[in-house]
């Protein structure tokens, strides 16, 4: 029997964090459904670590209230809020064994002795580390203490695993397999989980739902697809990849794409995101990934399709793709990256940019 | 080519003096203990335990022993029980007034102490009580707690704030992470700051000279008091006894608390 999952497992409503006349969150509200992996994206200082903290009890909000299965837990002390959290630098305690690490919050749970061992062990085999219950976690590597405090955090079968940035003290290659690791643990345990990042990569790569923060407050939530292909503003489509802004007057308006004018008088067409009047400012954004590049003389016109000329004024090779900067007439210029085909583009080549309207989003300014 | 004075050796040869100059006299009361005759000549003529066992049947002085002793333990004890938890406060919480406190409970480190020492005199005469143990138990605690803070908040620095809150968030009460995280990573400073303040206590002369009775001589003072009527070879071996103990005590204190840290790091 399938349950129906809560769509509103975790809640804030009205949630506030002041300190002092800072304000760390405004008033947000959010929900968070359950089995979900949710991160909470955004650069440091946008709250979300705050907001995280206050759902695990460690800060206490100056507004608003937090829900959990639809039970008010503003005032339930940490230690009885059953959530498993996980930290940056693991937090592993330094003077007892793996074993008892894991152990630990089984201790506080009504679990007989003979029990506890059995879940110990299946939680080092689920995080892949069988066998190393005796040792201590200064000889572990940083990856493997990383997989005993999630062993640890499962282990007491929390109601939500809280994550603060558990990748950010890992190296590349491991943060990569780590990210996988704990994408499938959570897809297999189907614990709901809060994930919070300031890494675009991760919060993409694997989340149900990514929710955008910035100055405490929520700048757009959705799929990864939705907040990275239809950014809602110019902060989430800047921070997002790579993006292009141009700042453009609607001209003419058809049934689902408008024509715009740029600052140098040349049109282009575009697909809008909300309602736009003949006359209005907006600004077009378009992802350096989805315009392709042209030498001018090979140009053949699509009717359909944007056109800009320019001229290449930089360059970096990432190996796959390159990364263009092509300088328009009108002095802007277009970051683009494209695989490289036969040979890459040169320093001071003319060339043509050709993206689709449908990449070309216009957005409030 | 190579010099023969460098600055280099000049600064060796002047740390050596210095360190002559500072051990020698202490060097010598240790060896005039073993000195059998009245008055201090060199070279010793012979060597013998007879001051010592002169020392171990004056009863006015193994009652100084006793006082030092049960007066040191109790100032470890109460230093550390007031200073652990005002060290946690000043660490893991704010509050206002905070770095005032701080500074006010460390300021007995830089008063002299014999302005301490009559300080609390007169507020003990002003309150109109009469100097007892207490008082100087009390005296006691004040020169020592600000080295029990000192090392125990140095010691919570270093204590991430993330295993209290992995423990709490794991299930155990406030007390709890106490007992099963704080207090075990902490213990070597906890054991450090106490064996500061007993031998610390136990050393002092100057403020116990104006907190006294005659009831509850400390050995320093009792040895201020013999000094006065005349210089016997006792004193030689009631100093040798003090230095071993002074200089033992903190030396098996770190060997036992570097064994500690080993465990936990």
């Amino acid at each position: 029997m399938t349950q129906e999952k809560n769509p509103a497992f975790v809640r804030f409503q009205g949630i506030e964090k002041r300190y002092g006349k800072v304000v760390a969150v405004k008033k947000m509200d959010l929900e968070i459904p359950e089995g979900a992996l949710v991160t909470l994206l955004g650069p440091s200082g946008c709250g979300k670590t705050t907001l995280l903290r206050m759902l695990a009890g460690l800060e206490t909000p100056t507004g608003g209230d937090i829900f959990i299965k639809g039970k008010r837990i503003n005032d339930t002390p940490i230690h009885k809020r059953n959530l498993g959290m996980i930290f940056q630098n693991y937090a592993l305690f330094p003077h007892k064994s793996i074993f008892d690490n894991v152990a630990f919050g089984l201790k506080y749970r009504a679990v007989p002795k003979s029990e506890i061992k059995d879940k110990v062990e299946k939680a080092l085999e689920t995080v892949r580390l069988p066998g190393v219950g005796n040792r201590n976690p200064s000889q572990l590597s940083g990856g493997q203490q990383q997989r005993i405090a999630l062993a640890r955090a499962i282990v007491i079968e929390p109601d939500v695993l809280l994550m603060d940035e558990p990748l950010s003290a890992l190296d590349e290659n491991l943060r990569e397999d780590m990210r996988r690791e704990i994408d499938n643990l959570q897809a297999e345990l189907g614990v709901t989980t809060i994930f919070v990042t300031h890494d675009q990569r991760e919060a993409l790569s694997m989340s149900d739902k990514v929710v955008v923060m910035k100055d405490g407050l929520v700048q757009q939530e959705g799929t990864p697809e939705e907040v990275y292909n239809n950014s809602a503003n110019h902060f989430v489509a800047d921070f997002l990849g790579h993006s292009n802004f141009l700042s453009a007057v609607v001209e003419e308006k058809h049934n689902d794409v408008l024509k715009v004018r740029l600052d140098d008088k040349s049109s282009c067409l575009v697909s809008p995101v909300g309602n736009f009047e003949k006359g209005d400012k907006a600004e077009i954004v378009i992802r350096a990934q989805k315009m392709k590049l042209g030498y001018q003389d090979e140009h053949s016109p699509e009717e359909d399709m944007n056109f800009f000329h320019g001229t290449i004024v930089d360059r970096s090779y990432m190996g796959g793709e390159v990364s263009y900067f092509v300088e328009l007439p009108g002095k802007q210029v277009l970051h683009v990256i494209n695989f490289v085909k036969r040979s890459p583009y040169r320093r001071g080549d003319d060339v043509y940019v050709k993206v689709d309207p449908f990449h070309c989003r216009l957005l409030q300014s | 080519m190579k010099k023969f004075i460098s600055g280099w050796s000049l600064i060796k040869l002047y740390t050596l003096l210095i360190y002559v100059w500072m051990f020698t006299p202490i060097v010598a009361v240790v060896i005039l203990a073993f000195n059998p005759q009245q008055f201090g000549t060199f070279p010793m003529e012979g060597f013998s335990f007879k001051w010592f066992v002169k020392l171990s049947r004056n009863a006015t002085i193994l009652d100084a022993f006793k006082n030092s002793l049960v007066l040191g333990g109790f100032t470890a004890v109460f230093s550390t029980a007031i200073g652990v938890p005002a060290a946690m406060a000043f660490i893991r919480y704010d509050f206002k007034g905070k770095d005032f406190l701080n500074t006010l409970l460390i300021a007995p480190i830089m008063i002299p102490e014999v302005v301490l020492g009559v300080a609390l005199l007169l507020f003990i005469r002003w309150l109109q009580q009469p100097k007892s143990f207490a008082l100087l138990l009390i005296g006691h605690v004040v020169l020592t707690l600000p080295y029990v803070l000192l090392i125990v908040q140095a010691r919570l620095v270093g204590i991430k704030k993330e295993y209290e809150e992995a423990a709490l968030s794991l299930g155990a009460s406030p007390f709890q992470t106490f007992k099963e995280i704080t207090f075990p990573l902490l213990a070597p400073a906890i054991f450090a700051g106490m064996l500061f303040s007993f031998t610390i206590s136990f050393d002092d002369v100057t403020a116990t000279l104006f907190w006294a009775t005659a009831q509850n001589q400390t050995v320093p003072v009792k040895i201020f008091g013999m000094l006065r009527n005349s210089i016997s070879p006792e004193i030689n071996a009631l100093g040798a006894v003090m230095i071993v103990l002074t200089v033992s005590i903190p030396l098996a204190a770190g060997y036992v608390t570097r064994r500690f840290a080993r465990g936990s790091k």
